[in-house]
């Protein structure tokens, strides 16, 4: 549960108040406007108003201007407004890292992350990994070694591996299996996915 | 679709867009005025619901309907007698905690999740028992004949042989815990046309059980399952929560999502059921089994049955001329079960492998020499020969490979300080099944050929293994086939269950394939070119842009000739730490014996994953129940263990690869229960050598081998 969300008479209390104020200050503010919105659902959409926030970011080197309610998750954010449906729920409390992004370069369980709390952040996502039709060194060592059987948490796994190599924390098979063992594979591919990590940090330049 | 480009034809077809992103899983279609359901769960174990406050829920923002047992739209299927499955929203009652009793749907899923928190139920209370074990001690609780009792020779002939072991062996519950959480996008339309996004192991059994339910004709529902994130036999039933998704988007004539939470996860669509087994072993002094008794209690619930293969094995892995099994189901105030991988085979295996092990010590023999010594040529059980099997042979390999002969049989003689390291070994056998199952294979003049069957991939591989049989009949390319699955509108198919798909699917691929090829032969006849010409230059010729066909294909009489099995061997070598009790699993090899090996690359993979599930049921997993309360407190990935990637060694995998020759034409057999069946008792019988304690009850935690003397 969100803890925005508990169960009690102040949330309601509080967005019933928004609404009433909100619909005086724009009634003598702007008074058109307030008129049109007063027929329909006015107060709902003032609410709705009211409670957003603005929000800059960038995906996948685009840049998104939203207003986005401040109890959504980077997660859903990802999901379902954007619809970047390749960074993957499972939890939905940072127990299994299906959700991995980069945000700023690290590693992030988007699930445990507003998405207000992203503003003027660089997101990375599974579908921003690749140079064009060209993979990243990691998805094809993935598909080499298959790193994977259902591919649910593939993008977490490949997300986290692409950091897990540019941390440093790629100096043995035992160092590189406890860096990913935030990435719950239930299918079981681990050796799988440490092989693929152990060929693209040969060299051990950053990817 | 974009083109794949395989590097290795071994490669998974679909393999690019898992690692991309771009594989759609059910929750990820966008669909036009999508809405998002979230579900209201009981708070009570067992009882009746009095009143159902849904107003505040209703008036909150985004919020279009509250759906119950007070409102919910005519599922006819429901209303009929018969049948034991939930029949959510057409009852009052409750029979689990966490069963679900509302849906609110919104138009975002914070809305909906919202809402769902202002719904408040008042309940009557009865009592109840969540508790399996004094389930199953309680003389006066309901128990029910799981499975007709079987006899071979004399019963309980172990009480009297030379020497005997009787022990008792116990396994908590499981969750199944596939990454991806179960759910639907169901969108009703105008003329009962229903489209839905699903999570399942067969499309066409969850678009029969819909129009049971629904009562419209088969033709009106579509069931898209493209890619599915893990099932391991959860996905196996339409479960109530996705009736309920339908009769949402009945209701409001919008699209509805239902993605359910981790938590909904160990409540509303099955568990492994708890087992309490006894296993008797009688034995003359020489290491000749002369009498096998397994008696079973397995967990099922009070509102519908469970029953699986938990005697199974019992039955005819050992030479043995006296046999007798006994399996009982227990109900308990918790969910229904459903089969998880290995499904009752693996629960059984646990315990007669470990008893198989307890009796070699007994005879101060190594086990494996006495799983040898008791190796029958026959199945005794149905008085038929083996297809194939090479049991001795995967044996050798395994022992080899994972140095058998470091092992000593004295337990705790391998000590490094605080280190004590031990060998086990188990073996795995699960049915060869093979269904029915019809392909549409597509021959193109561009070189291209289609496959189409309604089954399933929920991660072993199913294109990539169906791609190589026809790759190699057809001498195409594997990248200029493509296959395609998880629509309800294909030929039909089975569910993915019980290991048989590759036998069935890809014996109707094969099928498929040399009926193509015989009429390309007679295309070519008939435009005087050459019998061995190319599909492409034949279809050129005869001024064709394709040629297309469906066969259907089935077992024959050969399964009544013949006792069809696949194995599995599997060798564990196990540290445990002599102050903390810790087990560190060092090394794994598994041996399969599962005929012609279609897809090496997946194969290896489908035993690897098998391998790290039994690491779990072996050490970690269990889900725990507060029995005051009826509810789950280890709901979560951070309470309920499942491996993760430090706790998993080496694995290799090593194949017998010898086709069966009866059981299909390609004399491939299924391996993903097989992958898993066993392996907790290998571990089990590691950690007895290692240590000389004996863990009877799983998982096997530190705390337990502390505690053992």
């Amino acid at each position: 549960m969100h803890s925005s969300d508990s169960k009690n008479n102040q949330g309601d209390s509080r967005r019933d108040f928004l609404k009433k104020s909100s619909l005086i200050t724009a009634v003598a503010l702007t008074p058109t406007i307030a008129l049109k919105a007063a027929e329909g659902q006015a107060d709902e959409r003032f609410a709705e108003l009211f409670e957003r926030i603005p929000l800059n970011l960038m995906v996948n080197n685009q840049t998104y201007q939203a207003s986005v309610e401040p109890r959504v998750t980077l997660l859903d954010y990802l999901r379902e407004e954007l619809h970047l449906t390749g960074t993957k729920k499972g939890c939905d409390h940072g127990q299994c890292g299906a959700c991995t992004v980069h945000v700023d370069g690290e590693r992030v369980n988007s699930c445990l992350s507003l998405a207000v709390m992203n503003e003027g952040k660089k997101i990375t996502t599974i579908e921003g990994l690749a140079n064009g039709n060209e993979l990243h060194p990691m998805q094809a060592a993935f598909i080499k070694h298959d790193g994977f059987q259902c591919g649910y948490c593939t993008p977490g796994q490949i997300m986290s591996a692409v950091a897990c190599v540019n941390e440093g924390h790629t100096n043995s098979r035992s160092e590189i299996s406890e860096y990913m063992s935030g990435n719950i594979c239930r299918c079981g591919a681990y050796p799988n996915i440490v092989d693929a990590i152990v060929e693209v940090s040969k060299g051990g330049n950053k990817i | 679709m974009e083109k794949r480009i395989l590097k290795d034809e071994n490669d998974r077809v679909d393999g690019i867009f898992k690692v991309t992103g771009k594989a759609k899983y059910f929750a990820e279609y966008a669909l036009p005025g999508l809405t998002y359901g979230v579900l209201v769960t009981s708070t009570i174990t067992k009882g009746k619901i009095t009143t159902l406050n849904t107003k505040a829920a209703e008036k909150a923002p985004g919020v279009m309907a509250v759906l119950s047992h007070l409102n919910k739209p005519s599922a006819p299927g429901y209303e009929q007698d018969g049948g034991s499955p939930l029949k959510i929203f057409y009852t009052d009652k409750i029979f689990y905690n966490g069963q679900p009793i509302a849906m609110v749907v919104a138009n975002t899923f914070e809305r909906a999740t919202y809402a769902a928190s202002l719904v408040e139920a008042t309940y009557t209370k009865e009592q109840f028992n969540t508790d399996f074990d004094k389930a199953v001690a309680d003389a006066k609780a309901k128990k029910l004949q799981g499975q007709p009792d079987y006899k071979r020779g004399v019963e309980d002939a172990y009480k009297t042989a030379e020497v005997k072991i009787e022990e008792k062996y116990h396994l908590p519950i499981e969750t199944h815990n596939p990454m991806e959480l179960h759910g639907m996008i169901a969108d009703w339309r105008p003329n009962n046309q229903l489209t839905v996004y699903a999570k399942t192991q067969g499309v066409k059994a969850t678009q029969g059980t819909i129009a049971n339910v629904f009562k419209i004709p088969n033709e009106n529902i579509r069931v898209n399952s493209e890619f599915v994130g893990g099932g391991f036999g959860m996905a196996l039933r339409t479960w109530p929560v996705e009736i309920a998704t339908i009769m949402a988007s009945k209701y409001l004539g919008k699209p509805v999502k239902l993605m359910l939470t981790r938590m909904q996860m160990f409540t509303m669509v099955g568990n492994r059921p708890a087992a309490i087994q006894t296993i008797g072993l009688g034995a003359k002094k020489d290491g000749t089994l002369t009498g096998i008794t397994h008696l079973a209690f397995g967990e099922t619930s009070v509102y519908e049955n469970f029953t699986e293969g938990v005697v199974n094995m019992a039955k005819f892995m050992y030479q043995c001329d006296n046999v007798n099994t006994q399996y009982t189901v227990v109900p308990v105030d918790l969910g229904v079960p459903i089969w998880m991988r290995g499904p009752g085979e693996a629960t059984g295996a646990f315990a007669l492998e470990s008893a198989i092990d307890e009796m070699a010590h007994a005879l101060d023999m190594d086990p494996l020499e006495f799983r040898i010594k008791n190796d029958p040529e026959r199945d005794q059980q149905r008085n038929l020969p083996f297809s194939d099997k090479n049991i001795k042979e995967a044996y050798r390999i395994g022992a080899q490979k994972i140095g058998w002969n470091e092992r000593k049989n004295k337990p705790g003689s391998l000590i490094e300080g605080q280190w004590k390291t031990g060998y086990g070994v188990s073996i795995g056998v699960f049915n060869a099944n093979r269904g029915r199952a019809s392909v549409k294979g597509i021959l193109k003049a561009d070189g291209s050929l289609v496959l189409q069957s309604a089954t399933s991939d929920i991660g072993p591989g199913t294109g990539t293994g169906m791609t190589l049989i026809a790759s190699k009949l057809m001498n195409i390319p594997a990248d200029r086939i493509t296959f395609e699955l998880g629509d309800s509108s294909l030929p039909p198919a089975p569910s993915q269950g019980g290991s048989a798909t590759l036998s069935t699917v890809g014996s109707a691929v094969n099928d498929v394939c040399v009926a193509l090829k015989s009429t390309i032969a007679e295309l070519a006849a008939n435009a005087n070119m050459d019998a061995t010409s190319n599909f492409v230059e034949v279809l050129k010729k005869n001024n064709l842009p394709s040629v297309e066909m469906t066969k259907q294909s089935q077992a024959g009489k050969e399964r009544e000739a013949y006792s069809m099995y696949s194995f599995s061997i599997h060798f564990v070598k196990v540290k445990v730490h002599g102050l903390t009790g810790v087990v560190k699993v060092d090394k794994i090899v598994s041996v399969g014996d599962s005929g012609t090996i279609i897809s090496p690359k997946t194969a290896r993979s489908q035993m690897v994953g098998g391998a790290v599930g039994g690491v779990g049921m072996a050490l970690t997993e269990e889900s725990v129940i507060d029995h005051r309360y009826g509810r789950y407190i280890n709901n979560n990935f951070a309470d309920y263990h499942v491996p993760v990637n430090a706790d998993i060694p080496e694995i290799e995998v090593h194949f017998i690869n010898k086709p069966d020759p009866y059981i299909n034409p390609m004399g491939a057999k299924g391996m993903g229960e097989i992958a898993l069946i066993g392996f907790s008792a290998a571990v089990a019988n590691a950690v007895f050598n290692a240590t000389g304690k004996r863990i009877r009850n799983l998982p096997i935690t530190p705390d337990k081998i502390l505690a053992s003397t």
